[in-house]
């Protein structure tokens, strides 16, 4: 059997063209491998061969990215290859980025299998893990050595058209791909297992990883409520009826601001709720339920507390990505220390 | 202000207010709408003195 063919994509400096200063190349073509392609050629071991390899400047590749991916892969397909392996780019971020988007192009126009590899923090790395087999490496080519094999082996894998394992097993970045496989235990097992486990101090593994939550230190108190302003901020989804900017019912890409600047309570003609985690029968009927205008008004006209802020914030938190809501907490942060609020009551569902 | 408690917690909110219900946290319908007016104005007494208290970590206001 012929062995399969493989091109090889790099940068300036690993192309052996020059540093920082060669940044700038256009994309140009060397027969057989070049510099780490070597050791690629050798990892192969016998079942495929570099036959070719594409190099292109990192800055070049940044600032002309689409003429630089058709020149690139127009010089791929010069080789007729089976394979495209990029990098490894480790934590360089225009390498990984230029890695990352030539081994999805390679995969979307040449339809064959293309593998790369990064640090896991490489920009490049959260670019295109989902399109691309990413092998996880150190960040800096002290972990050439150890990239590479891993590489040609998935490389191998894909052209035999092999099952590819876990991200723990084949050493790449996780793509967040949900695969369903029959366990030979059923999970209540697994689970209390886990748990003895856990109890008994013994190591266990989870099968469902928590995203890591910051903890902040607590703002001191309000000193006068009677002279305070006081926002609403919720993620029970209450919007203005008809939901104007179309908060999703679920994973939430944005939030809203709304005015309550003279209104005194909120009612089933003027507010509702976009959320789709909870039976929204008793929002629709009242969002003062979710969002207690009604009551801080009186409170305000009491004189109770300074002011009621004149627009509150609201998103729908049913299965919204904890880094989305994290980017809408510090927008309207931003936005409430702005306007001079002095604290916030936050409601959920 | 929230109804399950341990999620607050976990997600590190320092002033926790807990609420009636997931549909409902400041609500309730079953109740007659002054009883439940007046119920929703106590919680949220409840969550502006807990924004008037120093706090030195998670502090969950009952």
């Amino acid at each position: 059997m012929s062995k399969f063919r493989v091109v090889h994509y790099l940068n300036q400096f690993f192309g052996q063209i020059g540093g920082e200063e060669k940044a700038d190349i256009a994309p140009l073509k060397k027969d057989g491998p070049v510099g780490p392609g070597a050791a690629l050629n050798g990892a192969f071991k016998g079942e495929a061969e570099v036959v070719g390899t594409v190099i292109c400047g990192d800055s070049y590749f940044a600032e002309n990215m689409d003429t630089a991916l058709t020149q690139i892969l127009e010089m791929i397909k010069q080789y007729n290859p089976d394979l495209v392996v990029a990098g490894p780019a480790f934590n360089a971020g225009r390498y990984g980025t230029a890695c990352g988007a030539v081994a999805e192009a390679v995969i979307k126009n040449l339809g064959i299998p293309a593998v790369t590899g990064m640090y896991p923090e490489n920009p490049g790395a959260d670019m295109y893990k989902q399109s691309v087999y990413i092998v996880k490496t150190a960040d800096s080519a002290i972990g050439m050595r150890d990239a590479v094999p891993k590489m040609a082996a998935l490389g191998l894998k894909l052209l035999k058209k092999e099952e590819i394992g876990t991200p723990e097993v084949e050493g790449y970045i996780a793509r967040g791909i949900r695969k369903n496989y029959f366990a030979a235990d059923r999970g209540a097992k697994r689970a209390v297992d886990m748990l003895v486990a856990k109890i008994k101090g013994e190591s266990y593994t989870t099968e469902l990883p928590m995203p890591a939550f910051d903890r902040v230190p607590p703002n001191p108190a309000v000193k006068d409520l009677t002279k305070a302003t006081i926002a609403l901020v919720t993620s029970g989804g209450i919007v203005p009826k008809g939901n104007p900017d179309r908060i999703e019912s679920s994973s939430a890409s944005k939030y809203g601001k709304y005015s309550i600047a003279g209104i005194t309570d909120l009612t089933k003609e003027t507010h509702e709720t976009a959320h789709g985690g909870y039976d929204p029968v008793y929002a629709n009927q009242d969002a003062d339920r979710v969002l207690p205008v009604d009551v801080l008004r009186e409170m305000e006209a009491e004189g109770k507390i300074g002011k009621l802020h004149d627009f509150f914030y609201t998103t729908v938190g049913n299965g919204t990505a904890v880094a989305s809501a994290a980017k809408f907490g510090q927008a309207i942060a931003a936005d409430l220390k702005a306007a001079g609020v002095d604290a916030v009551i936050l409601t959920s569902t | 202000m929230c109804t399950i408690v341990p999620i607050s917690k976990t997600v590190g909110a320092n002033r926790i207010v807990p609420t009636i219900a997931i549909p409902h946290p400041l609500g309730n319908p079953a109740l007659p709408a002054d009883e439940e007016k007046a119920l929703r104005r106590k919680l949220v007494e409840k969550a502006l003195n807990a924004l008037a208290t120093e706090v030195d970590g998670q502090t969950v206001f009952e």
